[in-house]
């Protein structure tokens, strides 16, 4: 679809995503003025709610961590031109690994146990993701509506699991029990106090810098692998792939894994991370964000950085506006996170043409 | 005996704004349009079903609201789509999550009840008709199964022939398949293209709109937080299941209400030889079916062969 | 001078700083069949496009039976009587004849009239025109000249007085393409205007009675048929004298490199795409694959270069059995291995990814060379030099290893692919469609690389429908029709006629 555009890189690049998002911020301040509040006001509170004092960007950096991957799932899968709409439901799977890792071997020193439940993480997160992979290979159902279906049976099942198997002996609440301390992994401020820095106690953890490693990770696999190419070949144009002699079912069998494996990660994150024991939909639409964070990132872990850390701001920032102003909830958020899909993903080349036009008048004069 | 109608009676009861959907995605869909907004449309009515009737204190007010709500996302999905040539899949994603985000909020903003809107009372809703001899088929099972049902139910029913009269029967029916299988050939038979799937959205704008006043006037009373829960992406599992026809669709979305209704019977009993069944696993049968359809199990579903491309003139 | 059906003044259009016509001015009298030529990309179906009101003209005007008009869309072109016969089909494949042809001309808002008026209507123009078509067929289940007579319908049933038909035979064997032309006389005797666009000239001289041609976007000619040769057309069409006959040394053929034995090919539907084919190829030679698209040549390649299984047969490759070729990944990639390189037909589909750069195009099929990783990730230093050398040995336009493939030109982008192919050294080369889309001057490149690559001993198959192509490069010519052979003869043998016959299945 895309059509030989007149404009420069850097507007392509940076230009246009920032008037898509600065549209979608937009139509939010709209509604928020249509429910009777100052959406000047609010955003301030926002941002300082999420970059104002130090608390405020533990708790932001916290949540660009589980973006952050579950980003990184949704642009895997777009590479081999999957649409993953199952992040939620892989996430949620592979806490369910985590937890099973937990609850059976926390006896064990963390540093076997929190590698043996990141590895389950994402073999979980993979498995749920091979099935609808492998439907989509091998038998050609279209995996948009089975990662959906799949996010449906993810979380009957996982009610079913919390409620009736894995939920703590005496409690009501469906959640387990709390995993012991040798599998927690470690927050920053714990860190930074024993090299004797002083940081506020938020949830944000030793998972961030994982985080970070795997956008490197994804680029140099994406774009500088043998592997990469494959997938890319794959997503771009499925006929060259045959040409080309590349096992086109393998591949999208295998992204689909890939992606799962990064959903996955999200998990470790918030289980291991912050809460410790896994709570009823745990995942909380994270899953979804994901989406949004990709489309926004364009796909590549340098734009997934910075969106995530946008989407992990609005999220923090949104919380703390909501103390402040109790008629925007967290559902304004999603509000949010809709509209920026929708302006980033679906409408990308809204203000390409208003742009190419003004671009040709700037160089005529 | 008299379970089973119970069981039909409920069936009948939940597959009615199923049906109204699935339809709604079926000209969507035959248009060539991926219809994942079903979710959003159905929320939206709901919504605006519910505010219009507690304000006017009238059914039809809100039914006419509702409609209108639908066919308002219904647009937006085709500016998008059609206007923009923007990617339905994520068009459709997106429009949900707006409108399962904004409908909440302006529930709290105007109603102040913690995001959902107050219960009506009973004139505001749609009631079962009342019949010559209610009293009889109010005793009766079966008579009851049949004809207890408020208009919704029987409008739905008469929106299964006239829908299927218009796909297979009509000018706009010739049209909007040709707009869904190849494009380009109704273009240049001299066919708008863009209108024939604008219309489309907003019929099934409409349908969705009826199908989401039904959720609020004629079963809870009272518009929740997300009170759709997955019902637009089961109605689209369901026309899926019947290979985008009217009939096999509705009868898709016959299917998955009877699982929802012998679930509620199921809950708690024993069964024999298997002994208790999880909520959850039936629960997951309507998904867990498609899945298996769409795998080719069932025979293949083939869709709509532009379905999903936007439409841009070549030469 | 005759009545005029179709005026054109001064016509203009361009496609951002593409000028695709340049003041075209040119007039159809009423009742002629009337030609336009022109080689790919001269304008001619940008031109047609405009009569039918896909495009607007940027400037210009168009007259229509003397009065001057505007034609906005395809709606507005059928009201003022002009019907549109595309290349490729505009027929809903699911639907019957009869629903095509009522399609955006019913009256009422029920079918049911529309449809037994159609029905009526049909019979009349099958018995007018000898169309034999059956309204109740599925379109898609009909055969492509059938499809075709569907196409004319439908313009007949709209009321059509002038009759556009892009490149109509390019899809039809001799036979039916005369079928075609006896169509066209009979609705020429009933006064209809035919407009006919093509780049065959057999078929200009043949039938129409005046000829306008094209050449990059402008016209270079407005003749009366029956004053010229096809040498003169041929002249104006390309600006200058073509050379299609290359320096061809004698074939010094060696071994046998293919072997290929019985070879079938069924589809779901039991139809044989393949049926029987055998021959050999040696090296030092090219055998042309003669034959009208669709007759088996396609699936042919694609067997010979493992991107799809035959039902039936072997394929015997220096002496290694392909078919039952032991390995675990894709055939394709085996065969690749192997020294089968393999210049696909559909160059843009097939060939190289539109949207990756030209670097990462120069490696696609060879992306697994040891020479181009480094480590476990690419050696990316390797692969734009290894893209470079092909830019500057190839002469592609612009020099740029770093554009992205989709904005070159097809000639450019060809000589890429033809490029990366040559340079993995292959003992067999498979080309389909070498030249499709390729201007004149990248085309007598490519004959000569092709040529040269033969002299260096190499075995070569080249599938085209260009019969002049396979003539001037084919050391034996192998016809196709319908998925079986239905001739071999050398070169030194073959004519135009005789290849035409065998084509047709008429021998």
């Amino acid at each position: 679809m895309s059509q030989p555009s007149n404009l420069p890189r850097w507007a392509t690049l940076w230009l246009m995503p920032a008037l898509n998002l600065f549209a979608a911020l937009l139509v939010s301040g709209l509604v928020i003025t249509l429910i009777g509040e100052d959406p000047v006001e609010c955003l301030q509170l926002m941002i300082n709610g999420a970059f104002g004092y130090p608390e405020g960007i533990g708790y932001t950096l916290f949540y660009t961590t589980s973006f952050i991957f579950t980003g990184l799932a949704v642009a895997a899968a777009f590479h081999a031109g999957l649409f993953n709409i199952g992040g939620e439901g892989q996430m949620y799977l592979a806490g369910l690994g985590v937890t099973l890792v937990c609850l059976g071997l926390d006896f064990l020193p963390g540093w076997v146990v929190i590698p043996l439940a990141l590895l389950a993480s994402m073999m979980f997160g993979a498995a749920w993701a091979f099935i609808p992979g492998y439907l989509q290979a091998k038998r050609g159902s279209h995996i948009v509506v089975t990662t959906i279906m799949f996010n449906f049976i993810a979380s009957a099942l996982m009610t079913w699991l919390l409620v009736d198997k894995l939920i703590m002996p005496g409690s009501q609440t469906p959640a387990t029990r709390l995993f012991a301390e040798s599998a927690w992994i470690p927050m920053l401020h714990e860190l930074a106090a024993n090299l004797g820095v002083e940081l506020p106690q938020t949830p944000l953890n030793a998972t961030f810098f994982l985080a970070l490693i795997s956008l490197v990770v994804f680029y140099l696999m994406v774009w500088r692998s043998r592997w990469g190419y494959t997938l890319r070949t794959v997503g771009l144009n499925e006929k060259a792939a045959r040409y080309a002699g590349m096992p086109v079912s393998k591949v999208i069998i295998v992204a689909m894994c890939f992606s799962g494996a990064l959903a996955g990660l999200a998990a470790v994150n918030e289980l291991l991370g912050s809460t410790h024991r896994m709570n009823l939909a745990f995942t909380n639409g994270i899953g979804f964000v994901g989406i949004a964070v990709a489309l926004m990132g364009r796909n590549h872990p340098f734009g997934i950085l910075l969106s995530a850390l946008l989407f992990g701001a609005l999220t923090q920032g949104g919380l703390d506006l909501s103390f402040e102003k109790p008629a925007i909830t967290h559902e304004m958020i999603i509000l949010t996170q809709g509209l920026i899909i929708l302006f980033c993903g679906a409408l990308e080349n809204l203000f390409q043409t208003p742009l190419a036009l003004a671009f040709k008048q700037m160089t005529k004069r | 005996m008299d379970s089973f109608f119970s069981v039909l009676d409920a069936t009948i009861r939940v597959a009615t704004p199923l049906v109204l959907a699935a339809l709604a995605g079926l000209f969507s869909e035959r248009s060539g349009i991926v219809d994942l907004a079903l979710e959003g449309k159905m929320l939206a009515a709901a919504f605006a079903a519910a505010c219009v009737a507690y304000m006017m204190q009238s059914p039809w007010a809100g039914l006419a609201a509702g409609m209108a709500a639908g066919v308002m996302v219904a647009l937006l999905h085709g500016i998008v789509s059609i206007g923009y040539n923007g990617n339905q899949l994520i068009s459709g994603v997106a429009l949900n999550m707006m409108v399962s985000g904004l409908t909440p909020v302006l529930a709290l903003a105007w109603f102040q009840q913690g995001g959902r809107t107050p219960t009506l009372d009973d004139a505001a809703r749609f009631r079962s008709i009342e019949l010559p001899f209610a009293d009889t088929i109010a005793a009766s099972a079966p008579l009851k199964a049949l004809f207890g049902h408020n208009i919704l139910v029987y409008l739905a029913v008469l929106v299964i022939v006239v829908v299927s009269w218009v796909v297979y029967k009509s000018r706009f029916g010739l049209r909007l398949r040709a707009a869904g299988e190849n494009p380009h050939a109704a273009d240049a038979a001299g066919i708008n293209v863009k209108l024939v799937r604008y219309l489309a959205q907003v019929i099934s704008g409409a349908l969705c709109g009826v199908a989401g006043a039904y959720l609020v006037l004629a079963q809870t009373g009272a518009f929740i937080q997300d009170m759709t829960a997955g019902k637009g992406y089961l109605a689209l599992a369901a026309l899926i299941f019947g290979k985008w026809r009217p009939w096999a669709a509705v009868s898709g979305c016959l299917l998955f209400a009877f699982t929802d209704a012998i679930q509620i019977r199921l809950q708690g009993s024993e069964l024999p030889l298997i002994g208790s069944i999880p909520d959850a696993f039936i629960q997951a049968i309507p998904y867990v079916l498609t899945v298996v359809l769409l795998a080719g199990f069932m025979g293949r579903a083939v869709a709509p062969k532009a379905i999903g491309v936007p439409f841009v003139k070549s030469r | 001078m005759a009545e005029l059906a179709i005026e054109l003044t001064g016509v203009n259009k361009y496609f951002g700083e593409v000028h695709a016509n340049k003041n075209i001015s040119f007039a159809v009298a009423k009742g002629s069949i009337h030609g336009i030529i022109g080689e790919n990309g001269a304008g001619k179906s940008t031109l047609m496009s405009i009569l039918y009101g896909y495009y607007q003209a940027d400037s210009g005007s168009i007259r229509l039976n003397g009065q001057e008009v505007r034609i906005r869309n395809s709606h507005d072109a059928i009201a003022r009587g002009i019907g549109m016969v595309h290349q490729h089909f505009m027929l809903v494949d699911t639907f019957t004849v009869l629903e095509n042809i009522v399609l955006g001309a019913e009256q009422g808002v029920a079918l049911k009239q529309s449809l037994l008026a159609a029905r009526d209507h049909l019979a009349t123009l099958n018995r007018d025109y000898g169309l034999q078509v059956d309204p109740d067929a599925i379109v898609g289940e009909l055969g492509v000249g059938e499809q075709q007579r569907v196409e004319i319908l439908k313009a007949l049933y709209r009321g059509a007085d002038v009759l556009i038909l892009d490149e109509p035979t390019a899809v039809l064997t001799p036979q039916e393409a005369d079928d075609l032309f006896r169509i066209l006389r009979l609705l020429k005797a009933q006064g209809k205007t035919v407009l006919l666009i093509t780049h065959k000239l057999r078929e200009v001289l043949d039938i129409t009675d005046a000829v306008t041609v094209m050449r990059a976007g402008e016209i270079v000619g407005n003749v009366v048929t029956a004053d010229v040769g096809k040498e003169d057309l041929a002249d104006l069409m390309v600006g200058r004298k073509v050379n299609l006959q290359l320096d061809k040394t004698p074939a010094k053929p060696g071994k046998t490199v293919l072997q290929v034995s019985s070879l079938s090919l069924t589809d779901a539907r039991g139809v044989k795409l393949l049926d029987d084919v055998s021959f050999e190829l040696r090296a030092g030679e090219i055998v042309g694959i003669a034959g009208v698209s669709g007759n088996g040549q396609s699936e042919l390649l694609e067997i010979l270069s493992g991107m799809r299984e035959a039902s039936a047969g072997s394929v015997c490759y220096n002496g290694t059995e392909l078919t039952t070729l032991p390995t675990r990944e894709p055939k394709a990639a085996a065969y690749r291995r192997l020294g089968i390189a393999h210049v696909p037909e559909d160059r843009s589909r097939e060939g190289l990814v539109k949207d990756f750069s030209t670097f990462e195009n120069a490696i696609l099929g060879y992306h697994d060379q040891p020479a181009i990783q480094h480590g476990l990730l690419f050696n990316r230093k390797a692969i734009i030099e290894r893209c470079r050398r092909f830019i500057s040995e190839f002469d592609v336009r612009p020099a740029n290893a770093f554009r992205r493939s989709g904005l070159f030109s097809g000639g450019n982008q060809q000589k890429v692919i033809l490029a990366r192919e040559i340079d993995s050294d292959p003992q067999l080369m498979l080309i389909g469609q070498p030249t499709r889309g390729v201007d004149i001057g990248a085309i007598e490149f490519i004959h000569k690389r092709l040529m040269a690559l033969r002299n260096a001993g190499k075995a070569l198959l080249l599938v085209s429908v260009e019969l002049d192509e396979i003539l001037a490069l084919s050391d034996r010519i192998i016809v196709m029709n319908a998925g079986r052979v239905s001739g071999e003869l050398p070169v030194a043998q073959a004519t135009a006629t005789e290849l035409g016959l065998l084509m047709g299945g008429h021998k």
